[in-house]
């Protein structure tokens, strides 16, 4: 191990791991809102890689609106899927809101097989993503070097949403208390639907960057990510959205250098990331920058 | 009383079983293969080969019709294990056509085995696929012999002596394959230098390619599956990792070229068939009926999924048509001597059934496979 490839090494890490932040900030939105872990969240990122696999490779549009159109669409369908699946168990249990959210997740799953079958579809990738820096044999992938900033720009927007405007004050007023906010006027489904539609846009945006990464899609594909986006949000703290963004840095970097520097354990990287988790919450159970769960705050 | 009552019931379904199993005109087969999941395309290609060759051959001795019964096992263990349950519990199958890799095969294999049920499959090249078992057969070659037509042609004809191998730890295919390569490789001389692991779900490789990089082989042999050989290539050439790949039989899909792109430029491999290099006049007939149908070439695996329904449909012909019992099935199958199908001459070893079989070589080049040689056992 030379200097070169541990440099090497770090620039994957901090690359992937900006993707799972990206994904993990959804997880957190929900859940700091609702009390909802929303296992549909890794296949909603898998939906924002078809719609824009389909505006692009079949219907020819230019790159950038066919990403923006889908994350729009995957929003919608963010909104959507909450009105239908969720809305009607606000008030039960959250393990019946925990099973709908594996049912929707099935649902996707399968609904996208059958819309465009099994066989993994390979993802047009703008040039603009395609080529690589080299600087003094570390090399740095484009699309390495844009999806951090991308993340750490949307961090950016979504902290000033919450802190600045109205609509922020509302979310993070319903994460306290929802019944109270309700009886001071506020639209408290308008607000939630708010929520899914950010944390739905953001996956998307996720899974896009996602699959131009790695360009084989397959409609299965939002499973392992979104498990370890999840592992992200819990590790960062759940319900905090900075603490998702570091989550997944950790994830992100602890899982290359596991295979750096021990390449025979390469094939037990995903078990790293969870044994990882479960040991952080021994320690901490709110997670590293979490606070006291039942006082969720952003 | 309740014990009664369930063992009438018992009665009457046997009854009943019995008297639709000899109304019936048809030959029940199982197939279970990957239709979805990340080696769908591979099943996907058989099943076009079998339905074709089914179209071909539709009827047996005896005017019975063979009646394919397809389950997707979304290329998971499993999902294969439960397939293979179903077809001999629930629908009284004869013979079971399956799977496609090795370690799905070997998790259904031990079912079929206590069941004595056939069990073929047309592209699980694993040893220990059929190894100690009576009714699991193949209609391919396997990897001890793959792996060396491949380090023979690395080190004798590209004369490269410095080897790197990537294995996909959760693949029995894999696995086999790298280990039978390594050790024909060390045999005649070259050297390991780099050994990766990784797993079937990854899609990020840029930790092994950093050490590979590092380590600096002159070739880098990944014995895995398309998605993962297109992924791996794309990465490696992104961070200037330029050393030529070569694959097993696992690499052969369409979806290799669309996903690798560039990257797979000048990507060689062993397979099973090449459709230029077809001889036999079935293949000749099975090709240009396969261009008509599909507006494509049959690859290996439609080749194959091909063969192990004529491979079954000849054994089924043997064992007497209509009145076949899965036992005389599975004597005839493993007795198939010289039979002329699509990938080439088939003879099945009664002790081992496994095929004897020569390999091709094949490259891709302008987004294209193209033909490099034969290579005969």
């Amino acid at each position: 191990m030379n200097s070169t490839v541990i440099l090497q090494q770090l620039v994957n890490g901090i690359s992937l791991g900006s993707l799972y932040g990206l994904v993990a900030i959804g997880y957190t939105m929900v859940y700091g809102v609702i009390r909802l872990i929303n296992f549909a969240h890794g296949d909603i990122m898998m939906v924002g890689m078809y719609f824009a696999f389909t505006g692009v490779a079949m219907m020819f549009m230019p790159w950038w609106a066919a990403f923006l159109l889908s994350m729009i669409a995957t929003a919608l369908l963010g909104v959507i899927i909450d009105r239908i699946a969720y809305k009607p168990l606000r008030n039960a249990s959250r393990i019946s809101a925990l099973i709908t959210a594996i049912g929707v997740s099935f649902f996707l799953e399968n609904l996208f097989l059958v819309v465009y079958g099994g066989v993994p579809k390979a993802f047009p990738v703008p040039s603009v993503f395609g080529g690589a820096i080299n600087i003094h044999g570390v090399i740095f992938p484009n699309i390495a070097i844009i999806t951090p900033i991308v993340a750490m720009i949307f961090l950016g927007i979504l902290l000033v949403l919450l802190h600045k405007t109205k609509y922020g004050m509302a979310m993070r007023a319903l994460s306290l208390d929802m019944e109270t906010v309700r009886i001071m006027g506020v639209n408290v489904d308008l607000i939630i639907s708010l929520v899914f539609a950010i944390g739905s846009f953001l996956a998307a945006l996720g899974g896009i960057f996602w699959a131009m990464r790695y360009p084989a899609i397959n409609p299965l594909i939002g499973i392992m990510p979104g498990l370890k986006a999840f592992a992200a949000a819990v590790l960062g703290g759940i319900g905090s959205v900075a603490g998702a963004a570091v989550g997944g840095f950790i994830i992100g970097i602890s899982e290359i250098l596991i295979v750096a520097l021990f390449p025979a354990l390469a094939g037990y990287k995903d078990a790293f990331a969870f044994l990882f988790l479960i040991f952080v919450l021994l320690f901490k159970p709110t997670g590293i920058m979490g606070e006291d769960l039942e006082r969720g705050r952003f | 009383m309740k014990r009664l009552l369930s063992s009438l019931v018992a009665v009457l379904v046997a009854v009943s079983f019995l008297a639709s199993a000899s109304l019936a005109k048809e030959i029940k087969v199982g197939v279970v293969w990957p239709m979805t999941g990340l080696i769908a395309a591979f099943g996907q290609s058989a099943w076009k080969g079998a339905k074709l060759a089914q179209s071909m051959e539709p009827t047996v001795k005896g005017g019975c019709k063979i009646h394919l019964i397809l389950l997707d096992n979304k290329g998971m263990k499993v999902e294969t294990a439960n397939a293979v349950s179903k077809l001999i519990t629930e629908n009284h199958v004869k013979a079971i056509i399956g799977a496609i890799s090795s370690s799905n095969t070997l998790a259904g294999a031990p079912i079929a085995e206590k069941n004595h049920i056939p069990m073929l499959t047309s592209s699980a090249t694993n040893p220990l696929v059929t190894k100690g078992k009576k009714y699991i057969s193949r209609v391919c070659f396997i990897d001890p012999f793959q792996g060396e037509v491949a380090a023979r042609y690395i080190y004798n004809t590209l004369h490269l002596k410095k080897a790197a191998v990537m294995i996909e730890k959760d693949q029995d295919y894999s696995i086999g394959l790298a280990h039978a390569f390594m050790k024909a490789f060390k045999k005649l001389g070259g050297k390991i230098v780099a050994i990766e692991f990784f797993q079937s779900t990854d899609q990020d490789y840029s930790a092994q390619v950093a050490d590979l990089k590092n380590k600096n082989p002159q070739i880098i042999y990944m014995p895995s599956y398309y998605q993962e050989i297109s992924l791996f290539a794309r990465q490696a050439r992104q961070y200037g990792l330029n050393q030529p790949i070569m694959a097993g039989d696992g690499a052969e899909a369409d979806a290799l070229l669309k996903i690798g792109g560039k990257a797979v430029n000048g990507l060689t491999f062993t397979t099973h068939y090449d459709v230029h290099a077809a001889a036999t006049p079935l293949a000749k007939k099975f090709i240009a009926l396969f261009r008509k149908k599909y507006h494509e070439d049959p690859d290996a695996m439609a080749a194959l999924g091909a063969d192990a329904y004529f491979v079954l449909a000849n054994a089924i012909n043997k064992a007497g048509g209509c009145k076949a019992t899965p036992d005389k099935i599975n004597y005839w199958i493993r007795h198939t001597k010289n039979f002329k199908g699509v990938t080439g001459v088939i003879t099945i070893n009664p002790k081992t059934g496994n095929a004897i079989k020569s390999a091709v070589i094949r490259k891709v080049e302008n987004g294209k496979f193209v033909y490099v040689t034969t290579v005969n056992p």
